[in-house]
């Protein structure tokens, strides 16, 4: 009996991190290359969600289905951020950044609130309520595809970043911003696609979250927060350590919830979270900066 | 003192800062309450606008988790006011001292560590949120239940124990932001004041000149810690009801620094021309809406959020440098 | 520029015909009694729909919606509503009570949470204007010796009270008891005061029951499932709840996936009757028992109300938030038809000798005790079955039977 309820909310913790991680990894994605941090990230997941969530209702179409134009969408909406409102402020100092993307995060979250109204929203699929049964496990079926989905999704990324020559000459910019002006690489242009590369991953992960948290106009701020928690513990800036933050967050918080008492479970976060930051500012996969 | 006070303001920008101390003044004499609670709004973000802008806007050193000392300000004087009957101008010593060594912790271990920039941001709102579910589960002070002042009845005014009408409670905010206004600007005429500005102009630059970065920036944040604790000394016996998810949350530490960024960073005025702009803008909203007859939850904020949009877009530096430049009154630093 | 008209104009056209004679007739006496007392009671109503608590608010709000056309059916004076919104938050509902109280207010009506409750109270004391409180559950509002704060509405010990009271009466009904639950409660200002409560009203009960854990968990959480795995893993028998919406949503998902029914689901606070949870949740919404403040179906007004309900929103089933709000406005017009003048002392000596009998919520109707607060209320215990809200205790209020242990979650097809 004891060992079995160890071994469930482990897995359960493990799966939930990654989850964690695909919600997380747009920003890293962001970050790692514009070097702005994207304080709208949770309303931008929630544009994605209610977007998933019309697309359900109104056509009966599955979330599952609709990750990749999704997180098309998202792309064009990120795309469209970045060339249009935030590339000025690239020079600019955090706190003026930082006023920006809260302002554009208050007028989505009251928007959603105006078109949507207040309460929470959900998708109801066939494998909403599915479990496996393994030996003494049971494991959460849709929790169990967006996992995968967040293996894939990130694999796809790093691949990306690795070996195709967009992604390359993206990491170019990132690495050495005057450097890529230099060799005539359009800077402008390739902020502008990592932003909706960012977004985009904003988008599948919303469309996987929406089926396992409903969404309210409200939602944002905490998914903002703990998008930062994890990519921090993780280290800003990389794919795998977007995921590996996710994990290590979703099972601090589950392992914390089984020993302590659950409602104080984030509080173990924030703990690693700022042991993190001490003694590893750049995050556990990061690079330290020069 | 004065004289160095007054020391390089302009005359006009002097003749300006006496005419609306007057006005703040006599408020209360023409003001409903109802103004005058929007005024107590306005100073209650001014001050702790100006309390973040010495770490900020003078150090260079980006918070956004001030919310925990407004929160440790404010419990710590409830607590010993409700518990042992402590009044909270006493209080308010132990507020304030718990504050700054919260501040100095926070500070020792960032500084030391080498955390800096967003990381440093970040860090802030991890420890708000440490302390907000810490407070959460804090049953001495009622928890997440809430922690509640006896409201004693209003037929008098009764300063020490800080129980009263709007009218009293609105000069002790005024005289608390007229306070720490001086007090930023005595700070910004001094020796710290040019060795904070080196350190946020360029940090390297300011230690190979021989400044040691590490105390003044510990100075910054103790100081600004202290000052923010006040207010949520304020804040506990004005609103008489303390909730961790009210006072800790991260909206909160965000309300408190958009006064000064909209304002002007750095300047003395920014935060009181921020605060100003923002709750007048936001309550003309209000009334706009009523007007006509918009009655749309949400919307406000919508006003709101794009007014923000477009006012950073337009002036990076903050409304105040902009007005001044263009009044001819060259604000105290910039 | 001064907000106060109304939404009665607009909504007094619905009309919710009775009995169109006698209707006629009280609206003729309505008529000349408003006149009389020059016009209608400004009343502001201060209610968060925006921010956090929206949902919770906008669903009040409908309360506030449906009573004019009813009150000028019942013959009560006409109210001119001021709407004003606290956007969750305390400063805010600070100043938008000192707002409606310039503007003209001459009551003030709301405002759901406890804290935004406290900083009207305070201005609405120190104005001499009487505040009725909505819904609010902290026992301290009404502790202060405020003496224009009013409180139609259970505190947290009354719920606790009365909870257990009508689990005795259900387990003894049906034969039915579980040995042991888990007391789950979400870590927010009313689940706290429930969990505070839980501990010295428990032991005057002598339940059948013994609480094997209590687990606490993130009002804003998103996740639910170590919550139950750690609850399914006590063995307990049943769940002893005090939810929100979210968070009841959540682990019902959990308790269907992690394959665990219990043999009763015992809710003492919201969430698990609401339409959304109703809605989201369809087949597997049956079943949970919620032991809440509630309206006395049995009652006439609880019926007219329920039919302008249906016809203004329709799918909503009525709940606490419409009752209360709605009876928090009966009070007011029923003060100002009794004080014959809008004059806020005269209104508040006028509440303090309420008697109204013909009201919606369980119990001998609504009086005020010399603290403000209305502690004869009664709470009700309700179970969700096909899609519908049914009171199965107390006995005198109840219109269905208990459904005792409820139906398994994996045979329900």
């Amino acid at each position: 009996m004891a060992a079995e309820i160890y071994l469930n909310v482990a897995v359960s913790g493990l799966l939930t991190g990654l989850v964690y991680g695909l919600m997380a990894v747009g920003l890293s994605v962001i970050f790692g290359v514009v070097r702005v941090v994207n304080f709208a990230h949770g309303e931008m997941m929630t544009i994605a969600m209610y977007l998933a969530i019309v697309l359900f209702n109104g056509f009966g179409l599955d979330p599952l289905i609709m990750v990749v134009p999704l997180a098309a969408v998202l792309f064009a909406l990120g795309y469209a951020m970045q060339a249009g409102i935030i590339n000025p402020f690239i020079t600019r100092p955090e706190h003026s950044q930082f006023i920006l993307l809260v302002a554009m995060a208050l007028i989505i979250a009251n928007v959603l609130l105006i078109v949507f109204g207040p309460d929470a929203r959900s998708v109801q699929t066939p494998y909403s309520f599915d479990s496996f049964l393994v030996g003494p496990l049971i494991i959460d079926a849709t929790k169990a595809y967006a996992g995968a989905a967040t293996v894939v999704i990130t694999a796809a990324l790093f691949g990306f970043f690795r070996f195709a020559p967009l992604g390359k000459a993206i990491r170019a910019c990132a690495d050495n911003y005057t450097g890529a002006l230099v060799v005539g690489l359009n800077v402008k242009r390739l902020y502008a696609l990592t932003f909706g590369l960012g977004a985009a991953c904003v988008g599948a992960a919303g469309s996987m979250l929406v089926l396992l948290v409903d969404v309210t106009p409200a939602l944002g701020p905490a998914l903002t927060l703990l998008a930062f928690i994890i990519v921090i513990t993780g280290g800003l800036g990389s794919m795998p350590g977007a995921v590996l933050g996710g994990v290590l967050i979703g099972l601090t918080e589950a392992m914390a919830g089984l020993f302590f008492t659950p409602s104080a479970k984030s509080m173990f976060s924030f703990a690693l979270l700022v042991l993190v930051l001490l003694f590893r500012p750049q995050g556990i996969l990061g690079k330290r900066p020069s | 003192m004065i004289a160095r006070m007054l020391d390089g303001v302009p005359g006009r920008g002097l003749a300006v800062l006496a005419g609306l101390l007057a006005v703040l003044l006599a408020a209360p004499w023409v003001a409903n309450d109802y103004v005058l609670t929007v005024l107590i709004i306005v100073l209650y973000s001014a001050y702790t606008g100006q309390a973040w802008n010495v770490m900020m806007g003078f150090a260079g050193q980006l918070s956004l988790g001030h919310a925990i000392y407004v929160g440790l300000g404010g419990y710590a004087a409830a607590a010993l006011y409700v518990h042992f009957g402590v009044a909270p101008w006493l209080g308010l010593v132990a507020a304030v001292a718990i504050a700054a060594a919260c501040g100095a912790v926070i500070g020792f271990l960032a500084f030391r560590f080498g955390v800096g920039g967003v990381y440093f941001a970040i860090l802030t709102i991890a420890f708000a949120e440490f302390a907000r579910i810490g407070f959460d589960h804090f049953r001495w002070v009622g928890a997440s239940s809430g922690f509640f002042l006896p409201v004693a009845n209003y037929t008098r005014n009764d300063l020490w124990n800080l129980r009263g009408d709007p009218t009293m409670f609105y000069y002790v905010m005024l005289a608390l932001t007229v306070a720490a206004f001086a007090i930023c600007h005595v700070l910004l005429k001094s020796r710290i004041g040019y060795y904070w500005q080196a350190i946020r102009e360029d940090e390297v630059a300011a230690r190979s000149l021989g400044i040691d970065t590490f105390r003044y920036k510990m100075y910054a944040i103790v100081l600004s810690a202290g000052m923010t604790a006040v207010a949520g000394v304020f804040f506990a016996f004005y609103y008489n009801n303390l909730f961790p998810e009210q006072v800790f949350h991260i909206s909160r530490s965000i309300e408190m620094i958009l006064g000064p960024i909209i304002g002007g960073i750095g300047t003395l005025f920014g935060p009181l021309v921020g605060a100003l702009l923002l709750t007048g803008l936001s309550e003309a909203m209000q009334e706009l809406l009523t007007a006509l007859r918009l009655d749309v939850p949400g919307a406000k904020q919508v006003f709101y959020g794009l007014c923000l949009l477009v006012v950073v877009m337009a002036l990076p530096g903050g409304v105040w440098p902009w007005v001044a430049g263009k009044l001819g009154l060259t604000g105290p630093r910039s | 520029m001064i907000p106060t008209t109304t939404n009665s104009s607009g909504l007094t056209r619905r009309g919710f015909a009775v009995g169109a004679g006698a209707a006629g007739l009280l609206a003729t006496a309505a008529g000349d009694f408003a006149r009389a007392q020059g016009g209608p009671l400004k009343v502001g109503v201060l209610l968060p729909r925006s921010g956090a608590q929206a949902g919770i608010g906008q669903d009040c709000q409908r309360g506030v919606e449906l009573a004019p056309a009813i009150f000028k059916e019942l013959g009560l004076p006409e109210l001119a509503i001021m709407n004003a919104d606290t956007e969750t938050n305390v400063e805010v509902a600070r100043a938008r009570a000192e707002k409606l109280i310039s503007d003209g207010a001459q009551l003030l009506v709301g405002a759901f949470d406890s804290g935004q409750t406290t900083a009207i109270a305070q201005v609405a004391e120190q104005k001499g204007i009487p505040f009725v409180i909505n819904i609010a559950a902290a026992p301290q509002i009404t502790e202060q010796g405020y003496k224009f704060v009013f409180r139609n509405f259970p505190t947290a010990a009354m719920i606790l009270s009365d909870a257990f009271a009508n689990q005795k009466e259900l387990f003894e009904a049906t034969g039915v008891a579980p040995k042991s639950v888990v007391f789950m409660h979400v870590n927010d200002t009313f689940g706290t005061s429930m969990q505070q409560g839980i501990n010295a009203v428990l032991p005057r009960f002598s339940m059948p029951y013994q609480i094997v854990e209590q687990i606490a968990y993130d009002p804003t959480a998103r996740d639910l499932s170590v919550e139950v795995a750690k609850a399914k893993a006590t063995g307990a028998q049943a769940l002893l709840l005090v939810s929100r919406l979210n968070d009841a949503i959540l682990i019902t998902r959990e308790l269907v996936k992690q394959r665990w029914s219990p043999m009763a689901v015992l809710s003492m606070g919201p969430g698990w009757y609401e339409d959304q949870y109703l809605k989201t949740l369809g087949k597997l919404s049956d079943g949970p028992m919620s032991f809440v403040p509630w309206y006395d179906p049995h009652k006439r007004l609880s019926k007219q109300l329920e039919a302008a309900l249906a016809k203004a929103y329709p799918g909503i089933n009525m709940n606490t938030n419409h009752v209360f709000t709605f009876e928090a406005l009966l009070v007011a017009a029923d003060a100002y038809k009794r004080a014959r003048s809008s004059d806020p002392k005269a209104l508040a000596d006028a509440i303090r000798t309420t008697n109204i009998t013909d009201n919606v919520s369980i119990g001998p109707g609504i009086q005020f005790n010399d603290k403000g607060q209305n502690d004869k209320l009664k709470n009700a215990a309700i179970q969700n079955r096909g899609g519908k809200l049914l009171t199965i205790a107390p006995k005198e209020a109840s219109n269905a039977k208990p459904e005792l242990p409820m139906s398994a979650y994996d045979r329900r097809g």
